[in-house]
């Protein structure tokens, strides 16, 4: 096999970036930022819905809310949508909630065609499962500094 | 002698393409060479339960096809060449398996296509057999599931990021025609340490300036001996790097390097970015495109290299380089 040694290695990189086109790192930034904006915006005015027309207290409101914006973004997932608008939107449609619902419902119906347990059930949390992992470790550590400063 | 060089094989009898077919997804229906190809698919299910199938489905289309074109039967081809990207090859045996003929499956990754073809050439040259069968298929969708994310998933594609063509092409090998396989190159394991498997170009561009080169040398041609030289499917980035890589070593092709994947999609067709991939891109192109060109006598001789990168998901998750391979084959007009 014709490994290159190192001092090809560092020209052929100058070669290939000089051949690449960059990320449009400015463009991606303002369309993250609105795009994520808006979503959150949009999960904001369901909220102020539940407490204004539904009666809930504005923290009885969140899980409602939550379980709306979950809904939209598996059903722009599962319409072929939610893909599209990521490519567009970039890191702005990675915001918690309809992100982590489109790892989901994608991975879901990826895999439905392995049956309904290997398939959906092995790997619906193939993408969202590292976010829970790392979400519950970080959350033990942090808990355990906040347990050592109040008792110690 | 049929080896000549290092890695070239030479077919004095020049066995002969006999007669091609190509079956084309929807967005490669509809993109510049969408009207060279036979079927031109509507949806990219295809009427299968899954894209596995789809694309299995896509294989058996393209030899139906193809036997039809040729007013062949299974029983009158010997042996049959196939390869796709699917873990264990199954597009080919699969969608291939109602087709009672001897059959080798094959992986050299989207090099595939060239892979066959030579393979094919040289049994007919070898005299082990009459009539072979040299096809590839890809699909994006199975492509996306093998080597990247769930289709559906949001996460946002760098501009170096190239399609999966969805698609299959065929061809019979064996002795009357009029383009025939004169001579191949069987390429080298390249790796200049690419990661990022979004960019297959940069991994694929010096495999294919290793093949390019090697035939050029082995042969003793010229560029201009040739009336194009395509690579299957590097990009337009790779096909940028290819370049450079050869005009470091006095090879200046001019507008007779093509790629593949940059003809088969209008750069402002939907989600296409750098350009087309897999091992279906190489095949389309050649047999649906470039055989018509030759037929026509437009071109009388063309090297056509296609160029695969070697790496798995485990392999990509484990943080390897990325290897690639390119094999060519040279296609001549014949009028004897």
């Amino acid at each position: 096999m014709a490994v290159q040694s190192k001092g090809r290695h560092v020209s052929y990189q100058q070669i290939v970036e000089r051949h690449t086109p960059p990320r449009p790192i400015v463009r991606n930034t303002i369309r993250a930022f609105v795009v994520g904006g808006g979503v959150c915006v949009l999960g904001q005015a369901v909220q102020t819905l539940f407490v204004r027309f539904a009666g809930f207290s504005p923290q009885e409101a969140s899980n409602p809310t939550v379980a709306v914006m979950i809904l939209l973004s598996v059903i722009a997932t599962a319409f072929g949508v939610y893909d599209k608008f990521a490519q567009w939107a970039g890191a702005g449609s990675a915001v918690p909630v309809t992100g982590f619902a489109n790892t989901m419902a994608s991975a879901a119906i990826e895999h439905r065609s392995e049956g309904w347990v290997p398939g959906v059930g092995g790997n619906m949390f193939k993408l969202a499962g590292p976010v829970i992992v790392y979400g519950v470790v970080a959350a033990f550590f942090v808990s355990l500094v906040r347990y050592a400063v109040m008792h110690l | 002698m049929p080896k000549i060089g290092q890695q070239t094989w030479l077919f004095p009898s020049e066995p002969r393409i006999e007669q091609v077919a190509t079956v084309a997804g929807k967005l490669e229906g509809e993109g510049p060479l969408g009207a060279c190809f036979d079927v031109r698919k509507t949806d990219d299910w295809c009427g299968a339960d899954t894209w596995e199938h789809a694309e299995q489905g896509l294989f058996r289309e393209v030899v139906q096809v193809l036997f039809q074109k040729a007013g062949v039967r299974a029983q009158d081809v010997d042996l049959c060449f196939g390869a796709d990207l699917n873990a264990q090859v199954t597009s080919f045996h699969f969608g291939t398996r109602e087709f009672d003929i001897p059959k080798i499956g094959l992986y050299s990754a989207c090099a595939s296509s060239t892979a066959a073809v030579a393979l094919a050439a040289a049994s007919v040259e070898g005299g082990f057999a009459q009539r072979v069968l040299a096809g590839t298929s890809s699909h994006t969708s199975t492509a996306e599931r093998q080597f990247r994310f769930p289709t559906e998933y949001g996460a946002q594609k760098p501009p170096t990021a190239q399609r999966t063509v969805t698609g299959a092409g065929a061809a019979l090998i064996g002795k009357r025609g009029r383009v025939a396989v004169t001579s191949a190159t069987i390429g080298r394991i390249v790796d200049y340490g690419v990661t990022n498997a979004w960019e297959y170009g940069a991994a694929m561009a010096p495999a294919a300036a290793s093949t390019i080169l090697s035939h050029l040398r082995d042969t003793g041609r010229k560029v201009y001996d040739f009336d194009a030289i395509a690579t299957g499917d590097l990009g337009r980035v790779g096909h940028a790097i290819l370049r450079d890589l050869l005009a470091q070593r006095g090879v200046e092709p001019g507008d007779r390097l093509l790629d593949c994947g940059m003809l088969i999609y209008a750069p402002d067709q939907p989600e296409v970015f750098a350009g087309g991939s897999g091992a279906a891109c190489s095949s389309l192109v050649m047999f649906g495109h470039f055989i018509k060109k030759l037929e026509s006598g437009e071109w009388n001789r063309i090297l056509v290299a296609a160029t695969g990168a070697l790496l798995s998901m485990v392999s990509s998750q484990q943080q390897d380089t990325i290897p690639a391979v390119s094999h060519a084959v040279v296609l001549e007009r014949k009028d004897g």
